[in-house]
């Protein structure tokens, strides 16, 4: 009879609902502040330890005698952005991880052992992708300026190192809390490899760069150039960095030597609209699938910009702003023959007997460009550390490949952000590192040290 | 060993409430009540079982006995219940009392979490409904001219609601109810029965178009009644209900076509006019935008029902109190949150399947009248349940109607009971008929055999019972 299958039908629509609805949304409902149920689970398990991807212990809750609970962190400011805090609204892994830490998956008979020595259950750990001595050494290369290094692995995504500073120590969180919320100034609080919004300045010339072999395919090689020094469209005039005329070059010497004025010609013979949808394409400009707080790169481009606009933004200055790890993103797929991987921080989730609740595995996120285009931007990336600004990573007992950037944010004083962006070895890369040291100088002199530092750590004897 | 017994109760209570349940589908395998009695019996063990099993784990985390001497009373009122019922209806239809009662302990098991002295007031009241309520089947048998009274059907309905409408005390901004001597009445509940039995008795012997238009303008006098009440839940089954007894009565595609459209005509002009109406809406369509007010309710019972997961939290381990009423409109979602959502889906499809033997049971019915009540009653039912689980689960916009019999509330358990014992007496009524067309075929084919003597009289009869 149609009306009696007429409300079985509703019904079991509303039944498939309701079930998909509670287990896809059970994490975001479960982290909702007006979800009173978190106070329970906080009240029932002791919060779970964070560890790092080699066992070292990274975040874990302490009870004394009078069952006070202190959440401590053994490497205090080392890991301050990334791993975060649980209190003050809580940021970080300990933000995002927060259902995996307050539940606890741990065996009965361990809950009855809780139970009759009248402790909390142990709470879930999390075991992180990060590595305590490529952190290090990003943390300690980085010195007193401030700046942000990010270090994954294109093949998979994993995030190794995620080092931001202004730093702060976790430990103290609640007796520094409203200082560093006065604070307006240096935004210690911000992680900057994630947050943080810089003008991408020449590394931006991989995006550009990218987009012209695009329209042109099959004559790109045949580019070629005069460089004076500067290029000048109408109103406007792009100089090459300190004046440097660097004479005649062809597309991978133009690349290499990260020739501003080349780059802006190139630039304004762009097709704006097709650039506007390869922007949108290398994920500027959206929201990103990531666990973790971010910011959206910007940078728009339709029929509309003006000339002037498009000579600024080739070479990564005017409005153009990008996170790090968006940087991070483009170069990990050129480096994994253009697929990207979806990056993560979360390796697996494990009750205290070592019993896995959940695997995070590497997940493709997008295609970025195909593997033609990638090959080509590896050559280009490569010939920059032979013989173009980042020589300082040449005649290793690796091979690696990237882009500098010496990214100007104060015009009148000429002041500029060292930037890296590149992975190594070349033949198969390994690891990518992006790094920005904010007034520090140009990249070539700034930023790449560090690299090489991170890449002697990972791959000389 | 008290943890073992609360983190296990889990796993059992879901799986015997399971068993139960696919117990009341299995029985749809058999046309014969007779053969369908092992089926009964079984899932009155499992009855027994899910809740005993609730009760030893409320027990257990209270740590207070009382709440077994509450139990102890609950299953003598569900056993005798079910045995007076077999004894003094051996006609009447056992899937039919069996879910009333699964689904009233279920009812009492969480009320006793939520608030032990409501629990106990819901008990008494529905002790009494279920004295009044075994009445009822003999009375729907017997009373012969309850055919002939649609007009008073109507005025009676009308001036009920009417009476509300104008002196009823506000709740939640709505008015739907109004007190006698301390006890509080709601009476749109009662009238939902007795609207049945006003679209039923009107269309029992015409139902041209002149009747349609009639029945139109009073059926539609109630609903208005309701939107100017605010109670916008009930008014919407009351306008779902007519429609599709109009569309049974005249089989007629038309008028459910007219009624759907009608209906959402309607639905734009009190979303464009009411601004209560547009909040509830939003609060539907993105709830966590309005947390605050709005969509505080809902975000709660979202929160509630997605936290149990597959198997709950277990009894008293969740936090169902948070979400505003919930004993009333949202019970579906405190049971979600404990006992899982296994637990409450089961529950829902044995909602269904009660849906379904009212169903089946209407189209055998050869009387029109007790056809057409059969059948405004199972619509009226569902489509109850379908509102407040709907709603609760953020599937509709929130209408705040109750769940039958789990959910806190007097007028609601007691219309209910009528409910399903009315249905009863239709059941005792179909088998009255069968019985006699079994009687008028066997005098038939005597007179038949009488006459001819032919061998061939008794083949048609086997084919004919067959």
């Amino acid at each position: 009879m149609a009306v009696t299958w007429f409300f079985v039908g509703l019904f079991f629509a509303m039944m498939g609902y309701t079930c998909h609805y509670a287990v896809t949304h059970r994490q975001t409902l479960m982290n909702n502040s007006y979800n009173t149920r978190q106070e329970i689970l906080v009240a029932q398990n002791s919060r779970g330890t964070i560890y790092a991807a080699g066992g070292q212990t990274l975040a874990e809750t302490e009870t004394d005698e009078d069952g006070k609970e202190t959440r401590v962190y053994p490497y205090a400011n080392m890991f301050s952005h990334a791993v975060g805090y649980a209190s003050n609204g809580r940021y970080g892994i300990e933000a995002f991880a927060n259902y995996y830490l307050i539940n606890s998956n741990t065996r009965l008979s361990e809950k009855v052992a809780s139970d009759v020595a009248g402790e909390k259950y142990p709470g879930d750990s999390v075991i992180t992708t990060l590595d305590v001595d490529l952190q290090q050494i990003a943390y300690d290369s980085l010195g007193i300026y401030s700046g942000a290094v990010i270090v994954s692995e294109p093949s998979t995504g994993r995030i190794l190192a995620m080092v931001s500073k202004p730093d702060f120590d976790p430990n103290e969180i609640d007796a520094i809390w409203d200082d560093l919320i006065k604070d307006k100034e240096s935004s210690v609080l911000l992680n900057r490899t994630t947050q943080g919004l810089y003008p991408p300045g020449s590394t931006f010339k991989i995006v550009t760069a990218l987009e012209y072999i695009r329209e042109n395919p099959d004559s790109f090689s045949q580019y070629r150039f005069q460089c004076n020094g500067h290029f000048t469209r109408g109103e406007e005039r792009i100089n090459c960095y300190h004046g440097t005329a660097h004479g005649s070059e062809d597309f991978t010497k133009a690349f290499a030597k990260s020739c501003n004025s080349a780059f802006a010609s190139i630039g304004v013979e762009l097709d704006r609209e097709k650039f506007g949808d390869t922007l949108d394409g290398l994920l500027l400009n959206q929201e990103l699938k990531v666990d973790f707080a971010y910011n959206q790169s910007k940078l728009t481009m339709n029929a509309d910009t003006t000339d002037a606009d498009v000579m600024q933004a080739a070479i990564g200055q005017g409005t153009t702003q990008m996170t790090p790890l968006q940087l991070n993103m483009i170069t990990a797929a050129i480096a994994n023959d253009g697929m990207l991987m979806k990056p993560y921080l979360i390796d697996r989730v494990e009750t205290k007997e070592r019993d896995v609740v959940k695997q995070f595995s590497p997940d493709s996120y997008k295609r970025l460009m195909s593997e033609e285009e990638a090959r080509i931007m590896k050559g280009l990336m490569e010939e920059v550390v032979k013989s173009g600004t980042g020589t300082k990573l040449s005649g290793l007992s690796y091979t690696a490949a990237g882009k500098t950037g010496s990214a100007e944010y104060n015009k009148v004083k000429g002041d500029s952000h060292a930037w890296f962006t590149g992975f190594a070895p070349v033949e198969e890369p390994q690891v990518c590192v992006t790094i920005i040291i904010e007034g520090a100088g140009s990249g070539g002199d700034y930023a790449v040290p560090i690299a090489k530092r991170i890449l002697d750590a990972c791959f000389e004897e | 060993m008290e943890l073992y017994i609360t983190e296990l109760s889990k796993y059992f209570i879901t799986l015997f409430i399971a068993c139960y349940t696919l117990e009341c589908f299995l029985v749809f395998r058999f046309q014969d009540e007779e053969q369908r009695k092992g089926g009964y019996i079984r899932q009155n063990i499992w009855m027994f079982l899910v809740h005993f099993s609730c009760f030893l784990v409320i027990c257990f985390e209270t740590g207070q006995i009382e709440y077994l001497l509450f139990y102890v009373l609950q299953q003598i009122l569900l056993f005798s219940t079910v045995m007076l019922f077999r004894m003094i209806y051996p006609k009447g239809n056992l899937l039919i009392v069996n879910n009333m009662c699964m689904l009233l302990s279920i009812g009492f098991v969480v009320l006793t979490r939520l608030s032990y002295e409501r629990a106990i007031k819901q008990f008494f009241i529905v002790t009494a409904s279920i004295i009044i309520g075994m009445a009822i089947p003999f009375f729907i048998r017997n009373l012969k001219f309850l055919k002939s009274l649609t007009w008073v059907y109507a005025g009676v309905g009308i001036a009920a609601l009417g009476v509300v409408l104008i002196l009823g005390s506000v709740t939640y901004g709505s008015k739907i109810s109004y007190s006698v001597a301390g006890v509080t009445f709601q009476p749109s509940e009662f009238v939902k029965i007795v609207f049945v039995f006003f679209v039923a008795s009107a269309f029992n012997e015409s139902w041209g178009f002149l009747r349609v238009a009639v029945t139109a303008v009073l059926a539609g006098a109630h609903v208005l009644i309701l939107v100017a009440s605010k109670d916008l839940g009930s008014a919407l089954i009351f306008f779902v209900v007519y429609v599709f007894m109009v569309f049974i009565a005249t089989g007629r595609w038309i008028y459910l076509f007219l009624g759907a459209a009608g209906g959402s005509a309607a639905a734009v002009v009190a979303y464009r006019l009411f601004s209560h109406v547009q909040v509830r809406v939003q609060a539907w369509r993105d709830p966590f935008s309005c947390i605050d007010d709005a969509g505080f309710q809902i975000t709660q019972s979202l929160f509630g029902i997605s936290s149990g997961g597959w198997f709950g939290l277990g009894l008293f381990r969740g936090n169902p109190t948070s979400i505003p009423l919930v004993e009333a409109d949202f019970v579906f979602s405190a049971v979600a949150e404990e006992l899982g959502i296994l637990f409450s889906m089961c529950m829902i499809l044995i909602c269904i399947s009660s849906f379904i033997m009212c169903m089946n049971m209407a189209l055998k019915l050869q009387d029109r009248f007790y056809r057409l009540i059969a059948f405004g009653l199972g619509v009226t039912y569902i489509f109850q349940v379908f509102l407040t689980v709907g709603g609760g689960t953020k599937f509709i916009p929130m209408t705040g109607v109750t769940l039958p019999f789990i959910s806190y509330g007097g007028s609601s358990v007691l219309t209910t009971l009528i409910m399903f014992f009315i249905i009863e007496g239709l059941y005792i009524i179909r088998r009255d008929e069968g019985d006699k067309r079994a009687r008028n075929r066997k005098q038939k084919s005597k007179r038949q055999r009488a006459k001819r003597e032919g061998d061939w009289a008794q083949d048609r009869e086997d084919e004919e019972e067959a």
